[in-house]
């Protein structure tokens, strides 16, 4: 930032030439005009599938295989949506997806914080080449884990519980790997000096996380919650091989099910993957800022 | 690194203060070294044994030596599972690529609104998983579906999508580029990182939008078409979710149906192993697969240095994107 501070009242007068240049064109009007006419058609196009699911969720069973098909229902069936969620037990799908969630949070922001710490902040034997270790396993193809891990946890006596799709975070499982890069960049953005500062002060290794280094490294810890959470709220393949109680459920395989036993009542599925789909936009709506600048981040060191 | 102490107290202090700092340092890590050992190094060793046995879980593994290697080229559904991929791969990646970055320059033009078009394309890269794949199950129904409602106002008679072994695929396909948004997202964040003065620069030698598009945009933004390259070929080799309850779920049919025309890598390995119990099988899967996808990416990788630049790489200001 500094060293281009020299250069900032050029860089000014040049975005005002470069809007008189544009002003200048002929064609100022119908090059953003295209513009806006492209985006509002591909918008429409990302937008369809969802209005038509909230159509289809208002449907009555007959609307639904009308040809041509009702796209705004007559009569809109509010209570499609207490029927289908009272059919399966969904609020205990609910349940079971908030208490995993909430645990690969903690796990994760606990353990990143702490990994991370040990290879921004303090020296030890062998730390270039464990933290290279680190980054090899981002390129870990998964699927390789998937059945070795599937023998330890059932060998474990851990299949059918939550333990195989909750532990893990505490460990760094998962996209841990990444969670622990991306927090150990930030942190070599906060200047040394202010450890040094509270190492004066009297506080410890430990302290200076805890009281100095924490209450900075709040964006990237925010990355790691927001992502954390909508990974184990997405994840199905887990569920799926450790799950096999009913009343065990996430949402994700839960919705599975229900598609599997109501395959024609479109309705209901819809109303149930709507109510799914909700929480994920209001976390995104909250956190667009930075759920985009965290992608961002991610492209950029690429 | 810099400190502040006296060099004389420093040295003094200096052994039992690095032992210490040794011992936290690993203190640190340790959750990090612990789950390594125990949910990674460790079961991908495990899984390499386990590819040279016949394993059913209930019974004591027997050795195989590399049978299961062998019967995987024998295996047709094996074949159709890399090929039903990488076709998959070779049609969805460049076109996401291209759409992302068509979209992510759109998005880059200082207009009004703009930051609401990008909430709305960065949506369908948020929600994932089964409830995206349900609401494209209906929408290409074939018979009450909404696209096929929608292509019968064009005249064009449109198939039963997914039940279709000659469109499922490519249905699957259309489905991904929906979420292009996300890579336009990325492509957004290169576009913004490259310094208005060079356009400027090119501008006043006369350079149009298309040559400045070709020596610019684009050889600055290559790292990151190289990015996304490298983790979507990783990401074809697991494709899962939505494949999984489009084909089979809801028709009572074997996972990658029709007749197998989406059988995922994933999905067959799945199959392998939860499905036939064939764990020592889908050991060596995952391990033929993880080898393939890493060869993809390293070729990628080596191809490197004839199309991407790197700013820090001063010497390579010309080299131009392929």
């Amino acid at each position: 930032m500094a060293q281009d501070l020299p250069n900032a009242p050029r860089s000014a007068n040049s975005v005002i030439s470069r809007r008189e240049g544009n002003a200048r064109r002929p064609t100022r009007l119908l090059g953003p005009a295209a513009a806006y006419l492209t985006l509002v058609v591909l918008g429409i196009v990302v937008l369809t599938p969802f209005l038509w699911m909230i159509s289809t969720s208002l449907q009555t069973n007959e609307g639904l295989f009308q040809i041509p098909p009702q796209l705004v229902p007559a009569a809109p069936q509010w209570h499609n949506y207490g029927d289908a969620l009272t059919t399966v037990p969904f609020l205990n799908w609910a349940k079971n997806t908030l208490i995993i969630c909430t645990l690969n949070v903690v796990g994760q922001v606990l353990c990143c914080t702490l990994v991370a710490y040990g290879f921004a902040r303090l020296r030890f034997p062998g730390r270039g080449p464990l933290f290279i270790l680190v980054l090899a396993t981002l390129l870990l193809p998964s699927q390789i884990l998937l059945v070795p891990q599937f023998i330890l946890f059932s060998k474990l006596g851990w299949v059918n519980t939550f333990l195989p799709l909750t532990v893990p975070a505490f460990f760094g499982g998962g996209a841990g790997a990444f969670f622990i890069f991306l927090i150990r960049q930030y942190m070599r953005t906060v200047p040394y000096e202010l450890d040094e500062a509270g190492r004066i002060d009297g506080a410890n290794t430990w302290g200076i996380l805890l009281r100095i280094l924490l209450p900075l490294i709040k964006p990237p810890l925010a990355i790691v919650a927001v992502f954390t959470f909508t990974d184990a709220y997405n994840d199905f393949i887990n569920p799926l091989i450790y799950l096999s109680d009913n009343g065990k459920y996430t949402l994700a395989l839960g919705l599975s099910s229900f598609i599997g036993q109501y395959s024609s009542n479109w309705n209901w599925l819809m109303c149930a993957a709507l109510v799914i789909l909700l929480p994920l936009l209001l976390i995104y709506y909250f956190a667009q800022r930075l759920l985009i600048g965290g992608i961002a981040s991610v492209g950029l060191k690429g | 690194m810099a400190t502040i102490s006296t060099p004389i107290a420093r040295r003094r202090r200096r052994s039992s203060a690095s032992v210490r700092e040794a011992v936290e340092g690993y203190a640190a890590i340790s959750p990090w070294l612990v789950g390594f050992i125990v949910f990674t190094g460790g079961p991908i060793l495990f899984s390499l044994y386990m590819s040279f046995t016949y394993w059913d879980l209930t019974n004591v593994p027997r050795w195989a030596g590399v049978q299961n290697y062998l019967d995987l080229t024998s295996d047709p559904r094996f074949w159709q599972s890399l090929k039903v991929t990488l076709i998959y791969s070779v049609l969805a990646l460049p076109l996401g690529l291209l759409a992302g970055l068509g979209l992510s320059l759109l998005l880059n033009l200082k207009l009004p609104g703009m930051n609401f078009f990008r909430t709305l394309f960065y949506i369908p890269s948020v929600i994932a998983g089964v409830a995206v794949a349900a609401i494209w199950m209906w929408t290409l129904n074939g018979q009450f579906g909404l696209l096929n409602y929608l292509l019968s106002f064009a005249g064009i008679h449109g198939p039963d999508w997914l039940g279709d072994p000659n469109f499922a695929l490519y249905a699957l396909v259309l489905i991904s580029l929906w979420g292009v948004g996300g890579g336009a997202v990325i492509y957004l964040a290169g576009l913004q990182n490259i310094p208005a003065q060079l356009y400027e620069a090119a501008a006043m030698d006369g350079a149009g939008t298309l040559a400045r598009f070709r020596s610019i945009t684009l050889p600055l933004l290559s790292p990151t078409i190289f990015f996304l390259l490298v983790t979507g070929i990783i990401a074809s080799f697991q494709t899962f979710t939505t494949v999984y309850i489009l084909s089979g779920v809801n028709r009572d049919q074997p996972i990658g149906a029709p007749e197998d025309s989406t059988l995922f890598y994933l999905l067959y390995l799945y199959q392998q192993a939860f499905g036939s119990s064939k764990f020592g099988y889908a050991a060596a899967m995952a391990w033929v697969g993880a080898l393939i996808s890493l060869t993809l990416a390293l070729i990628v990788f080596r191809s490197q240095s004839r199309w991407v630049y790197y700013e820090s790489e001063r010497g390579g200001a010309n080299k131009r994107a392929g």
